[in-house]
C-alpha cells in the first residue's frame, strides 16, 4: 500500500475546511464505523456469544447476554463429541500440503520459465496461460474421474490428501505471480552467481528464493486460504470422514448436532483463520489489493 | 476450487518486455544430445518437470478429458461408448434446465444490483476519511477470512424464519413482521444474495481502495481549476479513473455468480421447490446424485456449454468495453 501517493483523494483541503463538507465526514465517519462494526464483526461477536450460551436461550432470546448464564461445556463438547481436533488436524494437514506443493510447483516453474528459459519456455508458457481461461467447473468431472483412475500408478487417490494437494498445485495464477516477479529480480545477481560457479539449484535456492520472499508471502496466503475455504472438491475426493477437513465435515455434522454445539463448533472453526489475518493482516490486504492489481 | 477467467493478465504477461540475454556460444551450433545436456538441458528439465508433470495429469489432461467425454457415455464400469451429441440433446431437452438457468441468472443480476455498487460506494467512503483507514479495512475485510461454509451455517441460523430468529429479532425492533427467508420461494434468492454479498464485499473493497489511491492527485487539483464541485469530481475523475477496475471485477463477478455453488447447496440444496436450483447444482446433481449412477457425459456436456457461454460472454464484453474506454 503506496500511502504517500494518497496525499488527496477527492476532497482536497479547501473542501475540508467547509462546514457542510465537515459536518458529512462526520456523518461518513459515523456511518462506516457503525456499518462495518455491525457487519464485520457483529456476526463473529453473535457466533462467539451464541457458542457459550444455551441452545433454549439462543433460539428464544438471540440478543440476550446469558439470560441463564454461560455454557462453557459446548466447546469442551464440540471439540471432543464432535471431534472438532481431528478435524482440525486434518483442515491444517489439508492447508499444509497445498501450501508446500502450490509453493513448489509455482517457484520451480517460475524459475524455469523466467530465469531458465529453455528454448520450450513460451510453449508451456501460453499452456499455463490457456488454464485460466478455463473455468473451474470443466474440470469438475474429468479431474474427478483422474482422481479415481490415475495414470501410471494404477491405484485410487480417493480419500487420500494427494487428491486434494496435486490438483491445487496445478494453479497457473501463482506460475504467473512468481513469474513476473522474477523476471523484474536482476539479471546481474544470477550471472555474478553463475561466473562464481553457482549451478542452477544453488542460483535458485541461495539466491533467487531468499530475493523472494514477499512474493513468497503472497502465494502462502492465497494457498493457505484457500485451502482452508475449499468446500466441493474435498467433499467429492475424500468421502471418508476420518480424513475429512472441517469445511467438509460441519454441514454433515449439522443435523446430529444441538445448536448450541454446533455453534461452538462453527466458532472454532472460525478462530484461527480470524487470529491468523489479525496476525498477519498486512500481508493479507497486500495480497488482496495484489489480485486486483494483476486482474486491473 | 477458484479460478480466474482473465484475458487481461494473459496480454499483460505475454506483451511483456523480456530482458536482453545474450545468446550462448553453444546454441549457435549444431544441436546435439551433448551440447543439450552441457547447456544445462538436465537441470532445466529438472525445474520444469514438477510442473508439467502436474499440469498434465491434472489440468491440460482433464480439459481435454472434458470435450471428449461430453460425446461419450461412461459409467466406469463399462467402457465408453461414443454417442455423438446425445448428452447435448438430452441436457438441452431437461425440464430442470430452464429452471436452472433462471436462477442462476437471477442470482447473478441480484447480485449485480446490491453486490456490485456496494463495495465502490464503501471504498470511495473509505478512501477520503483521514483516521481509521486501516481499521476500516480490516473491519470491511473479516467477512472474507471467515471460512465460506462456516459463513453459510452461521446465516443459515440467522434466517431462521420463527418470529425469535436473529434477523426476525432485528426487524422486530423497526416493527417489520418476521419474513420466511430461506422457507418461501419469493424470499429464498435474495436472501442468498445478501449472505453472498456480505461474504465478497470485503474483496472488492480492498482492490477499489488499491486503484483509488493510484489516481493522480493532479487530475482532482485540475478539476478544481476549472470549479468541479466534489460530485462532478467524483463522476468526472474519480470514475472514469476506475473504469477499468470496474470493468474487469464487473465480468469476473458475473463469471463468478454464474457458477454459483456453495450457497444453494448448502442454504437450500436447490429448494425450496427447486427456487434455488443453478446450472452448478444441475451439473452437480447430473455427476454425484444420480441414483442411476453418474451422467457423466451430461455433466460434461452442460459444463463446456457454460463455459462456452461464458468466453463468448467475455469476448463481447470485452470487445465493447474496448470501444468504451478508446472513445
Amino acid at each position: 500500500m503506496t500511502d504517500e501517493l494518497a496525499d488527496r483523494g477527492v476532497l482536497s483541503t479547501a473542501d475540508r475546511r467547509r462546514g457542510s463538507v465537515r459536518a458529512s465526514m462526520t456523518f461518513v465517519h459515523g456511518f462506516l464505523f457503525v456499518g462495518l462494526v455491525v457487519a464485520g464483526l457483529g456476526p463473529l461477536l453473535w457466533l462467539a456469544k451464541a457458542a457459550v450460551t444455551p441452545t433454549q436461550d439462543t433460539l428464544s432470546q438471540p440478543f440476550a447476554l446469558w439470560p441463564n448464564g454461560i455454557d462453557w461445556a459446548n466447546l469442551e463438547t464440540a471439540w471432543n463429541d464432535i471431534h472438532i481436533d481431528q478435524y482440525f488436524l486434518n483442515t491444517i494437514w489439508v492447508a499444509a500440503g497445498s501450501w508446500f506443493f502450490q509453493l513448489l510447483i509455482a517457484t520451480t516453474a517460475g524459475y524455469a520459465l523466467s530465469v531458465l528459459r529453455p528454448k520450450y519456455a513460451p510453449i508451456l508458457n501460453a499452456l499455463v496461460l490457456a488454464t485460466l481461461f478455463i473455468p473451474a467447473v470443466v474440470l469438475l468431472v474429468p479431474l474427478y474421474l483422474t482422481i479415481l483412475n490415475p495414470p501410471v500408478i494404477g491405484t485410487s487417490l480417493l480419500n487420500t490428501y494427494w487428491a486434494v494437494w496435486l490438483p491445487a498445485a496445478a494453479n497457473a495464477f501463482n506460475i504467473l505471480l512468481v513469474k513476473r516477479f522474477f523476471d523484474g529480480l536482476p539479471r546481474e545477481v544470477f550471472e555474478a552467481a553463475k561466473t562464481d560457479g553457482a549451478g542452477p539449484f544453488r542460483v535458485f535456492w541461495s539466491i533467487v528464493l531468499p530475493m523472494s520472499k514477499p512474493i513468497l508471502g503472497v502465494v502462502s496466503v492465497f494457498a493457505v486460504i484457500a485451502a482452508w475455504k475449499d468446500f466441493l472438491w474435498p467433499l467429492l475426493v475424500l468421502p471418508d470422514p476420518a480424513v475429512q477437513p472441517l469445511s467438509v465435515r460441519l454441514p454433515a455434522v449439522q443435523s446430529q448436532t444441538e445448536l448450541d454445539v454446533f455453534l461452538a463448533a462453527l466458532a472454532i472453526s472460525t478462530l484461527i483463520p480470524v487470529v491468523l489475518f489479525l496476525l498477519f493482516q498486512r500481508l493479507f490486504l497486500r495480497g488482496a489489493g495484489l489480485g486486483g492489481a494483476v486482474k486491473g | 476450487m477458484t479460478m480466474t477467467t482473465d484475458p487481461e493478465v494473459a496480454e499483460a504477461a505475454d506483451d511483456r518486455p523480456t530482458a536482453p540475454r545474450p545468446v550462448p556460444e553453444h546454441r549457435k551450433r549444431r544441436r546435439t544430445p551433448m551440447t543439450w545436456l552441457r547447456g544445462g538441458g538436465l537441470s532445466n528439465l529438472a525445474f520444469v518437470a514438477p510442473m508439467l508433470v502436474v499440469f498434465a495429469v491434472f489440468s491440460w489432461g482433464p480439459i481435454v478429458q472434458a470435450v471428449v467425454m461430453s460425446f461419450q457415455r461412461t459409467n466406469l464400469v463399462s467402457p465408453p461408448v461414443f454417442v455423438g451429441i446425445d448428452n447435448f440433446v438430452r441436457v438441452l431437452s431437461d425440464p430442470n434446465l430452464g429452471t436452472a438457468v433462471v436462477n442462476t441468472l437471477y442470482f447473478a443480476l441480484l447480485a449485480l444490483l446490491f453486490g456490485f455498487p456496494l463495495p465502490l460506494l464503501l471504498a470511495v467512503m473509505m478512501s477520503e476519511v483521514r483516521r481509521g483507514k486501516g481499521l476500516y479495512s480490516a473491519l470491511a475485510y473479516l467477512p472474507v477470512v471467515i471460512p465460506p461454509v462456516v459463513a453459510v451455517l452461521l446465516w443459515k441460523v440467522f434466517y431462521n424464519a420463527s418470529p425469535d430468529g436473529v434477523f426476525n429479532t432485528i426487524l422486530g425492533w423497526v416493527g417489520i413482521p418476521p419474513q420466511p427467508w430461506l422457507q418461501s420461494s419469493a424470499t429464498v434468492m435474495p436472501s442468498l444474495v445478501l449472505e453472498a454479498t456480505w461474504a465478497a464485499a470485503g474483496g472488492a473493497i480492498i482492490i477499489y481502495l488499491a486503484a483509488l489511491i493510484a489516481v493522480p492527485p493532479e487530475l482532482y487539483d485540475a478539476a478544481e481549476v476549472d470549479g468541479a464541485g466534489i460530485w462532478r469530481k467524483i463522476w468526472h475523475v474519480t470514475l472514469p479513473q476506475l473504469r477499468g477496475v470496474l470493468f474487469i471485477m464487473l465480468i469476473l463477478q458475473v463469471i463468478a455468480t454464474s457458477q454459483v455453488f456453495l450457497e444453494p447447496f448448502l442454504f437450500t440444496g436447490g429448494g425450496p421447490n427447486n427456487a434455488t436450483l443453478t446450472i452448478l447444482l444441475l451439473i452437480y446433481r447430473y455427476a454425484f446424485q444420480n441414483s442411476l449412477g453418474g451422467a457423466y457425459g451430461e455433466a460434461t456436456a452442460l459444463s463446456l456449454m457454460l463455459a462456452i457461454f461464458l468466453a463468448l460472454l467475455s469476448w463481447a464484453y470485452f470487445k465493447l468495453t474496448e470501444r468504451w474506454s478508446t472513445n
